[in-house]
């Protein structure tokens, strides 16, 4: 029986074939067998998570408490220079130059992805908006959340702060950011499970090493970034405790 | 190790007080009416042991207390204390972390230059292996209205 690895459904669509590659390297280098599961929805996976159904998984920092204090996985790395970030957008020609300007009862195109939308609120509240005076439009791109903007039938969006760069030039030109979260402490973990724990020290090794061959450096440039880092136990416990201060 | 504030440091006019501080400390504090706005998207983050002395800092907090890294750790967390705060703020603080439960509310902080500025802040335990062993504490910017009614009801408590 295979172990099964997952990634946050939040992934990038465009880094889909680096996660299939890395997963290919992460066999060969730990000599077990692996098999890539991706779910297309949070709730998919946490259903995976409850059932005991992941021994690894790239996760979002919203589904670290549970994995850490419920599941008992154990960070192992996080991408180097990679944070979580969220953006507040507006249509170029909305009147509003900053939060405050914003009012109750507008609409909000926000994503799925649980930690954005969660930093994304976070930004509003410093306008008075909340979720009790806001009319939430859930996107399942951000693509979609760009196109809501720019035909007019949202007000604000909340954007994954990678995902709104990486729009294309055109649409970026047509949108003004009002907000851009500076948080750095918060950011997607590689996590092992208990299964696998015996593992941990190994596998952390030759992940944090991978870039220093030319096969490992681009197989990691296939997913987004040039790196991993090692993540510390204590790290991953400040992070779920900041998310745990954030969601209130 | 917290000091009196000192008249070189402080920007501005000021006005100066003594305060009585959590643990029976006293610190003369000087305080002008400059306010520092929260600076957009950024998290002010500190870690405090369990006597309230600072363990950590991130950068915004740096800044925006105006004091550097080396002389915010080490010192109690009551350093930022501003005389506009009403003490109960603080002993319902106490209260509520010691409880093992989280503590929000908006907050008045001193800066080292006299200055203040307003934030949301959560205080949540650390808990390891069963035990509180820290406390941290996050800030994000507040609403201007919360803000407001604030100033209006610190006075009267």
């Amino acid at each position: 029986m295979p172990y099964q690895f997952t990634v946050s459904p939040d992934f990038s669509p465009e880094h889909l074939p680096g996660w299939y590659i890395f997963n290919t390297w992460l066999q060969r280098r730990s000599n077990e067998a692996i098999h890539l599961e991706l779910y297309d929805s949070f709730q998919k996976l946490g259903s995976a998570i409850e059932a005991d159904q992941v021994d690894l998984i790239y996760a979002n920092p919203f589904d670290a408490a549970v994995l850490v204090r419920k599941k008992g996985f154990l960070p192992l790395v996080k991408a180097a220079g990679v944070s979580d970030e969220a953006i507040i957008a507006v249509h170029g020609d909305y009147p509003a130059l900053d939060i405050g300007d914003l009012s109750s009862g507008i609409k909000v195109a926000l994503p799925e992805a649980p930690d954005v939308s969660m930093i994304g609120m976070m930004l509003l509240e410093a306008g008075d908006l909340n979720a009790g005076n806001i009319r939430a439009l859930m996107c399942d791109s951000y693509i979609l959340i760009a196109k809501q903007l720019l035909q007019g039938n949202v007000d604000v969006g909340v954007f994954f702060a990678e995902a709104y760069d990486d729009l294309s030039n055109i649409t970026k030109s047509k949108l003004k950011v009002l907000v851009r979260s500076q948080i750095s402490v918060i950011h997607h973990t590689l996590m092992i499970g208990p299964k696998l724990a015996s593992r941990r020290d190994d596998i952390q090794h030759s992940l944090v090493t991978m870039n220093q061959d030319e096969k490992g450096k681009h197989v990691v440039k296939s997913l987004g970034f040039d790196a991993w880092v090692t993540v510390e136990d204590e790290e991953m416990e400040f992070m779920i405790d900041l998310m745990d201060a954030l969601a209130i | 190790m917290m000091h009196d504030m000192e008249v070189k440091d402080i920007v501005g006019d000021y006005k100066e007080t003594i305060l009585n501080l959590y643990g029976g400390l006293r610190r003369v504090v000087l305080y002008t009416e400059i306010e520092t706005p929260y600076p957009d998207g950024k998290l002010i983050v500190s870690t405090t042991d369990i006597t309230g002395v600072i363990t950590h800092v991130n950068k915004a907090f740096v800044e925006m207390s105006a004091y550097t890294e080396d002389e915010l750790i080490g010192s109690p967390h009551s350093i930022l204390r501003h005389p506009d705060m009403p003490a109960v703020a603080f002993k319902d603080l106490w209260d509520t972390v010691n409880r093992g439960e989280h503590w929000q509310g908006f907050v008045k902080n001193l800066r080292k230059d006299g200055g203040y500025y307003w934030v949301k802040a959560t205080v949540i335990p650390n808990i390891r292996q069963g035990k509180v062993v820290s406390y941290t504490s996050v800030r994000r910017k507040p609403s201007r209205i919360k803000v407001n009614e604030c100033i209006t009801l610190y006075p009267t408590l």
